[in-house]
């Protein structure tokens, strides 16, 4: 488990993704302004490094006079809470359906299995259009759209790592016992099967990220003024020829983190193994 | 076997279908009441109840969604509210070559570049080549594809002048929107027929073809690609059904005339049926290309049809 931290495949992505991490969570403290708040004489400055540049806004200001950089750190937090948010719902309900469907069996697991087909043969993004137009943008709605999207990978995974542990020694035991199932599936199989669900998690961070930009940048995600990455994208559109960075600095903020993430989850999915790291009927 | 494999997949299909149509029908029942659209300030209540009756409102809510599935299966998806209230399906049919054009072009570039690349990865294999094609891969799997098309908008048309910005007609306006939307797929290409050449390098009668004295560009690019190629097979239906919805971003930076650009201007317009009938159109699409890869896979590869499906 240590040689992880020497793996550079880990280390480095690792890093970043964690720096983003504290980004979001410190991002009231971070940004040099408010977000929101904007100033006609700061409108569309251009980055502190370009010629007629203003120190104090380093990444420059939008057609309102908002500091992009204060933006960006406060769409951080954003884009990470609704990753957050709909990993945990979509995880945790997936993988509990996923894990009875596998323990039970029988009419249980054929009605959820089928119920799981369903959902991953529906197309994700024209869903989230369709309830975005209908309930409006709200940061609420994404989360649960994204986590209907979600949740059926985690109940696929679930189950077929419940049915490869389900018929070991220390189930039978714990059986054996009289413990009841309940307590099996959350005492015994849940630890067990967990190992491969992070991992599956960690690799659909990217995915959430990106989702939720595509989103924003149609107009049917976080709603303005609030800064998300995709939306500063959408809104920059429209100065790519005079004032490209306004478009280039939200895309590049979405791109380093959904690679750190990225790479850190193939990393994980490798070292970790999950097909040869976990021992039958270990702990 | 077979007809049972395929009978089974056309229910799964159907289910899916009927359950998008339900969604989307009650999705319309919620976006507002239509009745107050058309009405103005001044209307009685009976003016209202007329409405109701001539527009079906009054029934209950099942023979309301049997009446709507009736009309979809007539091709009849309900008017637009914009302009001179074209007919949705109508719409559709008028958009849907320019998308089905671009889609395919990006899937077929996808092929060109993608196979070369894996190939070489796996033959490269822990080299450099092979640490620059997964390198390819892996952005071309975390990049927004929105934000792609206006950087590549940015530096091949603003800057350098090469192509056009946007825009329908000319080979020259495919190349943009194309090399956009075939990132993703030449990633996914790139690694799935990367995996599958590793495993079949190390086969049996790969080794056998080596021992005959065979070249080993004959044994690469004929006898371990041609095998190496049906994992890839499998996914065609999904790369497919991903450049269909990836059209609405891709369609909407470049001003592609497709359905994708049509669903992103209906949502700007609230315009609610002709969002529904795209939607609807594209989830009958992405169903569909699933269902015909998966017989065709069934096909080449018997052990699907007799085994666990």
């Amino acid at each position: 488990m240590l040689s992880m931290f020497r793996n550079p495949a880990i280390v480095i992505p690792g890093a970043v993704s964690l720096f983003m991490v504290c980004v979001a969570l410190l991002a009231p403290a971070l940004a040099p302004f408010d977000p929101l708040a904007g100033s006609l004489e700061t409108r569309l400055l251009p980055p502190a490094w370009e010629a007629n540049g203003d120190m104090a806004h380093l990444l420059g200001t939008d057609r309102m006079g908002r500091d992009v950089l204060s933006r960006l750190i406060h769409g951080a937090k954003i884009s990470l809470s609704v990753v957050a948010l709909a990993l945990l719902i979509a995880g945790s309900i997936g993988s509990a359906l996923g894990i009875v469907a596998g323990y039970v069996g029988g009419l249980t697991e054929a009605l959820l299995m089928r119920l799981v087909d369903l959902a991953l043969s529906l197309p994700i993004i024209l869903i989230a259009l369709l309830f975005g137009v209908v309930f409006g943008p709200d940061f609420g709605n994404i989360v649960i759209i994204i986590s209907l999207v979600l949740w059926s990978q985690f109940a696929r995974m679930a189950r077929s790592e419940t049915l490869k542990i389900k018929n070991s020694e220390f189930i039978d035991l714990a059986r054996t016992a009289g413990l009841h199932p309940i307590a099996i599936m959350i005492r015994h199989i849940a630890p067990n099967v967990a190992g491969p669900l992070i991992v599956l998690a960690t690799l659909q961070v990217g995915t959430v990220i990106i989702i939720e930009a595509s989103l924003s940048f149609l107009g049917v995600g976080v709603p303005p003024p609030t800064p998300a990455w995709g939306s500063m994208i959408a809104e920059g559109r429209s100065y790519i020829v005079s004032e490209p960075w306004l478009c280039v600095i939200p895309g590049l903020a979405i791109l380093v983190t959904v690679l750190a993430m990225n790479m850190l989850g193939d990393a994980l999915a490798e070292t970790l193994n999950p097909e040869l790291a976990r021992r039958p009927g270990g702990h | 076997m077979m007809l049972s494999f395929i009978s089974k997949r056309f229910g799964e299909m159907a289910v899916a279908l009927l359950l998008m149509s339900v969604v989307v029908f009650l999705l319309g029942r919620m976006t507002g009441d239509p009745v107050a659209l058309l009405l103005s300030d001044y209307s009685t209540p009976q003016d209202q109840a007329r409405v109701e009756r001539e527009l079906g409102l009054d029934q209950p809510l099942v023979e309301q969604y049997g009446a709507f599935i009736v009309n979809v299966f007539k091709g009849e998806l309900g008017n637009s509210i914009m302009g001179d209230q074209s007919p949705a399906a109508e719409l559709i049919l008028e958009r849907f070559p320019a998308s089905l054009q671009l889609a395919g072009v990006a899937l077929l570039i996808s092929f060109l570049i993608g196979v070369p690349l894996g190939v070489v990865a796996a033959t490269h294999r822990g080299k450099t080549l092979d640490f620059a094609a997964r390198l390819v891969a892996l952005i071309g799997q975390s990049v927004p594809i929105f934000w792609l098309g206006i950087m590549l908008m940015y530096l091949f048309s603003v800057r350098l002048h090469l192509l056009p910005t946007s825009g329908y007609g000319t080979a020259a306006h495919f190349v943009l929107p194309a090399a956009t939307m075939s990132l993703f797929t030449i990633a996914a290409v790139t690694r799935l027929v990367r995996a599958s050449m590793v495993d079949i390098l190390n086969a049996e009668y790969i080794k056998l073809a080596r021992i005959k004295g065979l070249p080993e560009s004959v044994v690469i690019w004929k006898h371990a690609l041609r095998n190496s190629l049906i994992p890839v097979l499998t996914f065609m239906g999904s790369f497919f059904a991903n450049m269909i919805t990836g059209a609405v971003v891709i369609e909407t930076v470049f001003a592609w005339p497709g359905i994708g650009r049509l669903a992103y201007e209906a949502i700007l317009n609230r315009d609610f049926p002709v969002i529904q009938a795209v939607v609807l159109f594209m989830t009958a699409l992405f169903i569909g290309a699933n269902l015909v890869v998966d017989l065709l896979y069934a096909w080449v590869d018997p052990r699907i049809r007799y085994g666990r499906r």
